[in-house]
């Protein structure tokens, strides 16, 4: 007679992380699969290249591509170089942890209710709404993601770090320039991934800032699903996803250069 | 005869005091380090060692005080333009650079003489140079082989044990050349093996390259045994600077005797000169120049008190074996003398509940002028049989008006301590505890920072909460000259010649206290109310 085992259910560690991970099959992989199909069919569901060909060839979209990495660009340099002297200093208050709170509060507000609410100021200025305007929105929307992990980091180095420099003679410039600034790698990756990549697939800042006449990819994506064209649409979709993956690695390989850093939480 | 004094000292400390949130953390301290020497700064933890070391590094700015660099007044000077190098107490090696990048830290960033011209003015002009790369090569692989760790200039700093961390922190202060190295507790992390090598090799490599090196350490036998000059720190204060036999066979108090090595304490009375009682016997001491009938502290280490047969004729005092240890080379064996419990080795075992006798040498005798006899406090009269004392209202005994100036005096057996502190009148802190033969002597801190003796059957635990209460008719009230001055106090380095102590007091501008005898060099260590005056303006 054949023994039947039944495995007993037993209410492990391992089953808190399913229903995650049934989320992740619905909504990211599943979704994931149906773009890379979609890549591929025409609009009578028939297997094709032209939306491959569609996309490549036509000098709008790698327009639209270069718009969006190079407002990606110049975001993410303004945030750094605007966040950087605020994390630093406010590593150094006592006080400082309250401060970034600050800098945290308006996104407890909807994004599209402080793009709107910017873009009526600038209306009201009678600021003339383009590429400018476009980047200010994008600074100001994501600068908070570039100082909290800085802020971290910094927070986090061990002061005898500075103190063993300036023992060996360093001045002060030379204590922020060989220490702290080495030091704060790993916070300043966390902050360009966590700038850069929403900034490329961003859409509605761009549109409502600039009344639509810049045109970004991640609006341009948008765009092709509303227009029904699901395959052009699914094919831009990968190519930002391409995007994001070599821009994440390129980062993860920077910063396992400074692995020995403790990592920031972000 | 000043300027002879200060080319051969390298680091002098002239009344130097730190005050963080209101408290000294350094209160006072004056010391000279002379060129060459091996110095130890030593106590328990927050005795103000580190903050010392600090405030000579630069880290740390004095409140009060200067601090001399051979001859030169460096108080002010930040810590990258001051020539000496620090190895911290967890290495601080930088986490982004290999062995080799942390040891040339220092030398990329040193400039050094490099000939002279002359200027358009016709004045001569001093040029610099930073090194050459090979320079810094050559200069960081001597390092490198200094410690015994050729091979790893690539190796990264986290991939190194503990030990080899040391050593990369000491090559990378040695290899600036400085003409003083300090050391932070630099031995704490390592294991005890490895902390005894590290030792040798420390005191190999003073021996070798001639530089000033000042040590911190928590750890007497460390100091005693690497140390040219020992500097015992207490609660912020100097207690002594001696060599290290010094310190052992005549600590200037109780408490460096309790610190440094085992011992015995017990209270007793100079009877006159050469004559001390304590144990309810007489004994024949080498010490003169007490009051007659003074109050002492006698302090007997164990290998000097020697157990003889219950019968011997040479036996002092009599005593009963109350318990025998074996510790390897020897037997630890407590005996009990006249209620006063001694401590004594021994190379025999002794039966538990025998009798015995004990002897001592007339010189092993360490006697000592007590702390303080009384706890004073200058106060006011508050109310109707009230004093003030510490903040809070005590009852008393008194007919005195209210505002009327006071002393109030309280004996160590008076001040009575308790398990929860609402128990008691006011709350405080147990700074020590120290056994005397039959009774503990604890040292109670007020939240004011006054400080309270008080004499307890039970052995208080250091850092514990406690409260204190005083019975009424126990406080003893005296009246109070309000103009009265404040005596200043001095700690004396032992380690000095008469012909240097002369010229110090001269640079001080203070009147030379005469001195009987060795003992009367010594300050006493209870911080006085003085506290309380000023302490509000100094507030950062």
């Amino acid at each position: 007679m054949k023994k039947i085992v039944l495995k007993k259910f037993r209410l492990t560690k391992k089953v808190f992380s399913f229903p995650y991970i049934l989320f992740l099959l619905l909504f990211v992989i599943v979704p994931l699969v149906l773009i890379l199909v979609n890549a591929f069919l025409d609009g009578d569901n028939r297997f094709t290249f032209d939306n491959f060909k569609t996309f490549f060839t036509s000098p709008a979209s790698t327009i639209v591509l270069g718009n969006s990495l190079l407002v990606g660009v110049i975001t993410t340099a303004v945030c750094l170089i605007l966040g950087y002297p605020v994390a630093y200093i406010l590593s150094k208050m006592s006080s400082g942890r309250l401060i970034v709170l600050l800098y945290v509060l308006p996104m407890f507000i909807n994004f599209l209710i402080r793009t709107l609410a910017t873009k009526a100021i600038f209306i009201a200025m009678n600021v003339e709404l383009g590429m400018g305007t476009v980047l200010f929105g994008m600074v100001y929307n994501y600068l908070p993601f570039m100082i909290m992990p800085l802020h971290t980091t910094i927070s986090s180095i061990d002061k005898s770090y500075y103190e063993a420099a300036q023992d060996l003679g360093a001045d002060k410039a030379t204590v922020f320039l060989k220490t702290t600034l080495p030091l704060s790698v790993s916070g300043i990756i966390s902050g360009i991934t966590m700038v850069f990549i929403p900034t490329i697939s961003s859409f509605a800042i761009s549109q409502l800032l600039s009344n639509g006449k810049i045109f970004l990819f991640g609006d341009s994506i948008q765009l092709s699903f509303e227009q029904n064209l699901y395959g052009v649409g699914s094919i831009m979709s990968l190519v930002m996803l391409a995007f994001v993956l070599v821009s994440n690695l390129i980062m993860n390989k920077f910063n396992s250069n400074s692995d020995n850093v403790r990592r920031s939480l972000w | 005869m000043v300027q002879k004094v200060s080319v051969d000292n390298i680091i002098e400390l002239r009344n130097v005091s730190k005050i963080y949130d209101g408290k000294y953390a350094v209160k006072n301290a004056s010391l000279t380090i002379k060129r060459g020497e091996f110095v130890t700064l030593l106590g328990p933890s927050g005795c103000g060692k580190s903050t010392t070391l600090r405030m000579i590094a630069g880290f740390e700015m004095p409140t009060e005080g200067q601090i001399i660099f051979n001859g030169k007044d460096i108080t002010n000077t930040p810590p990258h333009e001051r020539p000496l190098n620090t190895v911290f107490q967890r290495y601080a090696l930088f986490p982004h650079l290999n062995v080799f990048g942390n040891i040339a830290f220092g030398l990329k960033l040193k400039v050094i003489p490099n000939g002279t011209k002359v200027n358009r003015k016709g004045e001569t002009v001093q040029l610099f140079r930073k090194f050459t790369k090979e320079e810094i090569k050559k200069k960081v692989n001597d390092a490198l082989k200094m410690v015994d760790l050729e091979d790893y200039g690539h190796r990264n700093v986290a991939s190194l044990s503990g030990g080899q961390q040391q050593r990369v922190a000491i090559a990378r202060a040695l290899v600036n050349e400085p003409e003083v190295l300090l050391l932070d507790e630099p031995l704490g992390a390592l294991d005890l093996k490895m902390r005894k090598d590290m030792q040798l090799e420390l005191m190999d490599m003073h021996k070798r390259l001639g530089i000033t090196f000042i040590y911190v350490t928590h750890d007497q036998e460390e100091a005693l045994t690497m140390s040219d000059k020992i500097i015992v720190m207490r609660l912020g204060e100097i207690q002594q600077i001696a060599t290290p036999e010094k310190i052992y066979d005549e600590p200037a108090n109780a408490f460096v005797a309790d610190f440094i090595g085992e011992s015995t304490i017990l209270s007793g009375t100079m009877l006159d000169d050469y004559k001390v009682e304590f144990c309810d016997t007489v004994f024949e001491c080498v010490d003169s120049g007490f009051k007659k009938n003074e109050p002492i502290d006698v302090i007997i280490r164990p290998e000097d008190l020697k157990i003889l047969p219950k019968d011997d004729p040479n036996s002092l005092l009599s005593a009963e074996v109350l318990s025998s240890v074996f510790k390897g080379d020897h037997f630890q064996v407590m005996t009990l003398a006249a209620g006063n419990e001694l401590m004594a080795y021994s190379n025999e075992n002794c039966a538990v509940g025998s009798t015995v006798g004990l002897y001592i040498k007339p010189f092993d005798l360490h006697i000592m002028h007590k702390t303080r006899l009384i706890n004073e406090i200058d106060t006011y009269i508050t109310g109707e049989n009230l004093v003030e004392i510490c903040g809070t209202d005590f009852d008393c005994v008194t007919t005195l008006p209210e505002g009327t100036p006071v002393k109030v005096s309280v004996d160590f057996d008076d001040v009575e301590i308790t398990d929860d502190e609402e128990d008691g009148t006011i709350g405080a802190t147990v700074l020590s505890s120290i056994y005397k033969g039959s009774y503990y002597q604890a040292i109670l801190s007020t939240d004011d920072h006054y400080i309270f003796f008080a004499d307890t059957d039970d052995d208080w635990l250091k850092g514990d909460r406690v409260g204190i209460k005083i019975a009424p008719e126990k406080i003893l009230i005296e009246v109070r000259d309000e103009n009265a001055k404040e005596e200043q106090k001095t700690v004396i380095d032992e380690t000095l010649t008469e012909e240097e102590r002369a010229a110090i007091r001269e640079e001080q501008k203070t009147p030379a206290p005469e001195f009987d005898s060795d003992e009367e060099l010594i300050e006493e260590y209870g911080v006085d109310g003085e506290y309380e005056t000023d302490e509000k303006e100094d507030e950062e």
